[in-house]
């Protein structure tokens, strides 16, 4: 029908402009707008690399603290993950159920940690802190969960808010499955989207946090960059380069594989913060 | 995708697979009894000393306006609220301190509530996960279940990419799976466009009635609770205004709501005589039926197919309106007093009374229900 209807106005009517038509759908600004934050980002990533100079990146992994500076922060990054995740994820799935009247309240305190400087948290933390917990890196680990409490409750949040978490809740226990079994086999695996976006942020913060690691004493990989910088800045800003590239890659690919999966089984697109609700084909 | 729709009702009457289930083990019908159940929110009494006994088998419909509490009496009878006062009873045992997910009770929910990550067949089987059965005797019964309410094809599909209808029926079929001892049903067709509601409420009622399954049913559409229902109980603010089965309650309603609730009822201005036995009304005086007031002004509460109309030029009535109904047509007649009566009237009769024309209202010699006149 709508290529009878288009043959018809071609034949009966001139045809509109090709170029106005254009214009309409790609307008020139939306073009300066990407050039411009295109300069903006890819610039200094350009000088960088000018500085580094390519032979500099075949030196970054023998640089003496490289691979362990990297690995900490790797570690701390996985058990933060898992913190985070054990703390948030009953508390977010029971206010929802169980709470939804102090939604606003755990918003407010979960804004907390981004008000607050890290430098202040890092400071009161080892002021009070048992000098057993003060030396050790996983004290770290524990100061990063509150940082990330902010992105995972988003994240985790508005997952939820995509599935009738309620329903499937009750749907889940009237065909006899308790608690865990309801978390484990329905609501995580609805909330995969919101989990991911959960693991992109906090992997994102962990590797790339430099204040609290550096009050704390503890040489992760952002702290090593900064410090070798002062020796051989060349490799250090190759260093920086090579993490930027790899974590890109990683969260690009969780991000594919993931929206890939949640394609399937009807889900959203992974996105950091609003996850679309899902929708049936009618009745 | 309308194909599988249509197939629902020959499915249903194709019973292999259903007889497959009913052989299984669907249980001897549970008698379930809720007994002076109450349950506030803040100041809102949902539930007020509410008792309802429901035969082992039987499917009772509790029908009421929005916040009349039908909905929390049934959440109360699946565990997923709790009363303050009053107990639920499952063939005699008090089930008021079970958690739902030991109650063994099967529930069709309002909204679409299938596991999105899972497909067709495994949320029929999610139940008999639940239960320990293993993946080829699960497969086996979610596969039969499906058959059952005429969705094979669909086995392997995810819920978004079945229509409403369809993610119903398998939300019926996950339900029944577990062979609960009562079925729960929650508004399960009011997301649903006209026609696939009325398949689907045929469905149900037809596989409710294979298999014996005691069902409870929660609904604000009338025409759905008379039409499926062995007994119909009306709610009104918390309350059962009454619990009879669906002719009883359509011809001898026992209040004012529910007369007025139940199908369409007309309000004609009357007069109590003979120390409140008999109301005058229309100039007829006809008995009263026991369950309104017996003084003060009243209204009569007359159906519209129990009410005569006659052209007359001497009538004290003009047709308004008229409405063709198909058998019947509906007419709209203006007393004098300005008071407004509808009559139903076989089409064939109808013919002759256009609007404008004169006519006589009537009514026959039948007890008729009385209520405190409205201001």
């Amino acid at each position: 029908m709508a290529s009878v209807t288009r043959d018809l106005g071609i034949a009966m009517t001139p045809a509109p402009p090709p170029v106005r038509r254009q214009k309409r759908s790609h307008p020139v600004w939306r073009w300066v707008i990407l050039l411009v934050a295109g300069v903006y980002f890819l610039l200094p990533l350009y000088a960088a690399l000018r500085f580094a100079g390519i032979s500099a990146f075949g030196g970054v992994f023998t640089t003496p603290g490289f691979g362990s500076s990297l690995w900490l922060s790797v570690k701390l990054a996985a058990v933060t993950w898992v913190i985070t995740m054990l703390l948030m994820i009953p508390t977010t799935v029971y206010i929802h159920l169980r709470l939804p009247q102090l939604r606003r309240l755990l918003e407010g305190i979960t804004i907390l940690p981004i008000v607050i400087p890290p430098v202040v948290l890092i400071i009161g933390v080892l002021q009070v802190m048992p000098l057993a917990l003060r030396s050790s890196v996983w004290l770290l680990a524990i100061e990063y969960v509150v940082l990330a409490m902010p992105f995972a409750y988003r994240a985790l949040d508005a997952g939820l808010r995509a599935i009738d978490v309620k329903t499937l809740t009750e749907a889940s226990g009237s065909l006899g499955a308790g608690w865990i079994t309801t978390l484990w086999r329905v609501i995580l695996p609805n909330l995969s989207t919101g989990l991911l976006s959960a693991t992109i942020l906090i992997v994102a913060l962990v590797l790339g946090e430099f204040t609290m690691a550096s009050l704390d004493l503890q040489q992760t990989f952002p702290v090593w960059i900064v410090l070798f910088d002062q020796t051989n800045a060349q490799i250090s800003v190759a260093a920086s380069i090579f993490a930027l590239v790899v974590t890109w890659l990683v969260l690009m690919l969780i991000t594919v594989l993931s929206s890939r999966r949640s394609r399937r089984s009807g889900g959203a697109e992974v996105t950091l913060f609003s996850v679309a609700p899902r929708e049936t084909i009618g009745n | 995708m309308a194909t599988n729709e249509l197939a629902g009702d020959k499915a249903t009457a194709d019973t292999a697979p259903a007889a497959g289930l009913a052989g299984q083990g669907a249980r001897e019908g549970t008698s379930v009894s809720l007994r002076s159940l109450t349950r506030a929110f803040g100041a809102t009494r949902a539930l007020d000393e509410m008792s309802l006994d429901i035969e082992p088998g039987e499917l009772v419909a509790l029908l009421g306006p929005s916040g009349c509490g039908k909905t929390t009496a049934l959440r109360i009878v699946a565990g997923f609220e709790f009363a303050d006062s009053g107990e639920v009873l499952v063939d005699g045992r008090d089930v008021s301190g079970v958690a739902a997910n030991k109650r063994d009770m099967g529930m069709v929910f309002q909204s679409y509530s299938l596991f999105p990550n899972m497909s067709a067949l495994d949320n029929v089987g999610f139940g008999l996960r639940m239960r320990g059965i293993g993946t080829a005797g699960r497969r086996k019964q979610a596969a039969e279940l499906l058959d059952m309410v005429g969705l094979a094809p669909q086995a392997r599909q995810f819920p978004h990419q079945l229509s409403g209808g369809q993610q119903q029926r398998v939300a019926l079929a996950r339900a029944l799976a577990i062979q609960p001892r009562v079925l729960l049903l929650d508004e399960p067709l009011s997301a649903l466009d006209a026609k696939v509601r009325l398949q689907l409420r045929e469905q149900i009622r037809t596989l409710q009635q294979r298999l014996g399954t005691t069902t409870l049913f929660v609904t604000h559409d009338q025409e759905e609770a008379l039409s499926m229902s062995d007994r119909v109980g009306v709610m009104r603010s918390g309350k059962l205004e009454q619990v009879a089965t669906p002719d009883e309650l359509y011809s001898r309603p026992a209040t004012a709501f529910v007369a007025e609730f139940v199908g369409t009822m007309n309000r004609l201005p009357g007069e109590l005589t003979d120390g409140g036995r008999a109301v005058s009304v229309i100039g007829v005086t006809v008995p009263v039926q026991a369950g309104g007031p017996d003084s003060g002004a009243v209204d009569a509460l007359v159906r519209p197919e129990n009410l005569t109309v006659t052209p007359s030029e001497t009538g004290d009535g003009i047709v308004t309106v008229r409405t063709f109904l198909g058998a019947v047509t509906r007419l709209t007649v203006r007393l004098s007093g300005d008071t407004e009566v509808v009559v139903d009237v076989a089409t064939t009769a109808a013919a002759e009374m256009t609007p404008g024309t004169a006519v006589q209202v009537g009514l026959p010699q039948s007890p008729v229900l009385v209520a405190a006149r409205e201001s």
